[in-house]
């Protein structure tokens, strides 16, 4: 079978269903919905649509030499989704889900979000299809990402500050979870990667593999060939998912995750589940996790909001586990040095979660060569992150420049 | 082995149903959540349900959230929870069942987890994130071992998952009274009693209710068409107030709700 093909509710050993019995009508109606919306043509016609009019797709790709000079003069080539409307690749998944949560009869969406960017995405969708929209962020991200916040208020959306154990996306995603149990006769859960119960993993790689299809033919209509390897960052994983799913079947196409390595992977401030974690169930799911011998979850640490998640998604779980994928810490450092190099060589400033993917070019561009081509997909812009980073690099008048 | 499937069927025989008290591991010490058990027993709880901290605890609400983060800053270690249920079935007679998420069971080995809560004395696991349909393995350790298993049933779960619920569990089955997580509610909802009527349809020999209970009027509202009444975050909060001599006292309180009229 064409690893392409692979649907949940598991992928190899991972995936499932791990839920309290009161979601799971909730799961079976969504996972019913969404199969019926797949062969509806009306469906898939309405989210290209709103992709076209609303998002602004097909994204660009652009290639950027400058930056590449630094990767030992591999040939780079970024696949814009900084620049879809609200600033990320989280809008895929958001519009698809929203359409969804119409075609159940629900009037009412709540979120989880780290960053804040799949929050915002969700609080717009509300805002555009008059949907009630409640979200759930750590306090901890609330304070990193408090602009994020703001936009998501002035959109209409509540956002709620968790304060529950480590107070960032996994105790967001307890409290969503709560939240939906309490209320799924009204609410739909939006959630925003490729983690979760069945449906969710399925469901938001479809949302979200138009990435990964677009930049196939682009890539080949630039260069006549497909890419030498792909690139992304991984926290839950739909971005890297998204332009993954593409290229599965294409055995030649190397595919590289890049998690956050925080501090590094031999301190324990990092979230690179894959590379330090081992299988168990988080969030409905089994996948890798950072758990200690007893099982529980070990709070993970990135400079990125998010990344800082100490899961991932069950088919990452499985292309890892059957080596079709491979996933490489990068540490905060890196990624910030990277952050930094994009913006001054080629003028863009990507995320600093996308710039764990940058990062992670410029190593494989010197482990390759000039010959190569390196797809990176940069999932996300870095207005978000000025505060971060005019903290990180000394950008304030009051402070010591670096 | 102590099951506690003889002990509901008792207290319906003498009483109006059974009254089943939870509280966690190591809150607010462990040598003060062992006083605490062996008190709610002393004073009127017929099965006690032992809950293991846990770093993600998506069903419960803030207190038993608040009391089991305590346990965890506290050192909770999960072999602390059969050294509980060693301590507590060698001071009192109640069958004890221990209410776990599924992680920490699958690090531990399912089977080795099974086996040493048998021998530990305990009587079986409630599995709040654990759906029968993912439970295989946990369904071959308890009939190997004869520990009880009981799985929930919710009020939207159809009529086929009702049945695989009753036909999964042994002991009872978790009737969850309302729509949302652990804690104290001034109403049972309505939908509990329409959902042991639909458990008793499915075949269910044994249907406790819990969410929500936290008064002897409750208890009694219960009893009158359910098999045991489930009462947790009440029991916490006393025993976060008032300590062991506390929740003693809601115990006997709340076992006056299970006397036959």
């Amino acid at each position: 079978m064409a690893l392409r093909a692979q649907t949940g509710p598991y992928f190899g050993d991972f995936g499932g269903r791990f839920v309290p019995e009161s979601l799971v009508a909730a799961l079976d109606q969504l996972g019913e919905a969404y199969d019926l919306a797949k062969l509806d043509p009306a469906f898939g016609a309405e989210l290209a649509e709103l992709g076209r009019s609303y998002t602004g797709r097909p994204s660009i790709i652009t290639e950027v030499p400058r930056f590449a000079s630094h990767a030992a003069g591999a040939r780079i080539i970024l696949k814009r989704e900084d620049l879809n409307h609200t600033g990320s690749h989280k809008i895929n998944n958001v519009l698809g889900q929203a359409l969804l949560t119409k075609r159940i009869g629900k009037s009412r969406v709540i979120a989880e979000t780290g960053a804040g960017q799949h929050g915002v995405a969700t609080a717009t969708a509300a805002a555009l299809f008059g949907l009630e929209c409640t979200v759930y962020m750590g306090e901890v991200d609330t304070e990193r990402q408090a602009l994020n916040v703001a936009r998501m208020r002035l959109l209409g959306a509540e956002v709620v500050p968790v304060k529950a154990g480590s107070r960032t996306l996994k105790d967001a995603i307890n409290e969503a979870m709560r939240d939906w149990v309490t209320n799924v006769a009204t609410t739909n859960y939006i959630f925003g990667t490729v983690a979760g119960p069945h449906p969710f993993p399925e469901m938001v790689r479809d949302f979200q593999k138009v990435i990964g299809e677009e930049a196939r033919a682009q890539v080949l209509e630039l260069t006549g060939a497909l890419p030498t390897v792909v690139a992304a960052c991984v926290g839950g994983g739909s971005n890297a998912i998204g332009i993954f799913h593409a290229f599965l079947d294409d055995a030649e196409v190397g595919l590289y995750g890049f998690e956050a390595g925080g501090e590094g992977v031999d301190t324990e401030r990092h979230a690179a589940t894959i590379t330090k974690g081992r299988p168990g169930v988080l969030h409905g799911a089994r996948s890798y996790l950072l758990q200690d011998d007893d099982g529980q979850t070990i709070e993970s640490h990135s400079i990125s909001a998010g990344l800082d998640y100490p899961g991932v998604g069950p088919e990452h779980s499985w292309l890892a586990a059957i080596g079709r994928a491979e996933y490489r810490p990068v540490t905060d450092a890196a990624a910030m040095q990277a952050l930094r190099l994009l913006t001054r060589t080629e003028g863009i400033i990507p995320a600093i979660e996308s710039a764990h993917a940058l990062a992670g070019a410029i190593e494989l561009g010197r482990e390759l060569g000039p010959d190569s081509t390196i797809l990176v997909n940069l999932s996300g812009r870095g207005d978000k992150d000025m505060d971060t980073a005019a903290t990180y690099f000394g950008l304030y008048d009051q402070e010591a420049g670096e | 082995m102590r099951t506690v499937a003889p002990v509901i069927a008792r207290r319906n025989d003498e009483a109006s149903g059974a009254l089943i008290g939870y509280l966690p591991v190591g809150f607010p010490t462990f040598d003060e959540s062992i006083e605490a058990a062996v008190a709610i027993v002393e004073n009127g709880v017929d099965v006690l349900e032992l809950g293991l901290p846990y770093s993600d605890p998506v069903m419960d609400g803030t207190v038993i959230q608040a009391a089991t983060q305590q346990a965890l800053a506290g050192g909770f270690r999960l072999a602390d929870g059969f050294e509980a249920v060693r301590r507590i079935t060698a001071r009192v007679d109640a069958p004890v069942l221990i209410m776990t998420y599924w992680n920490p069971v699958v690090q531990y080995g399912v089977d080795r987890f099974a086996d040493d809560l048998a021998a530990a004395g305990g009587a079986g696991l409630i599995t709040p994130d654990l759906i029968p349909d993912e439970a295989a393995d946990w369904i071959a350790a308890s009939e190997r071992t004869g520990l009880d298993r009981v799985f929930l049933a919710a009020p939207t779960s159809s009529d086929a998952r009702l049945r695989l619920a009753v036909e999964s569990s042994r002991g009872f089955v978790y009737t969850v009274s309302t729509m949302g997580i652990t804690g104290a509610r001034s109403d049972v909802d309505g939908a509990a009693r329409t959902l042991v009527a639909r458990l008793a349809e499915a075949g269910s020999p044994a249907s406790c209710v819990g969410l929500g209970i936290s008064t002897a009027a409750q208890v009694a509202e219960v009893l009158e068409y359910a098999d045991g009444a489930i009462v947790g975050s009440a029991l916490v909060k006393a025993l976060a107030e008032g300590g062991v001599a506390a929740v003693g006292e809601l115990a006997a309180e709340l076992a006056r709700g299970a006397r036959r009229e």
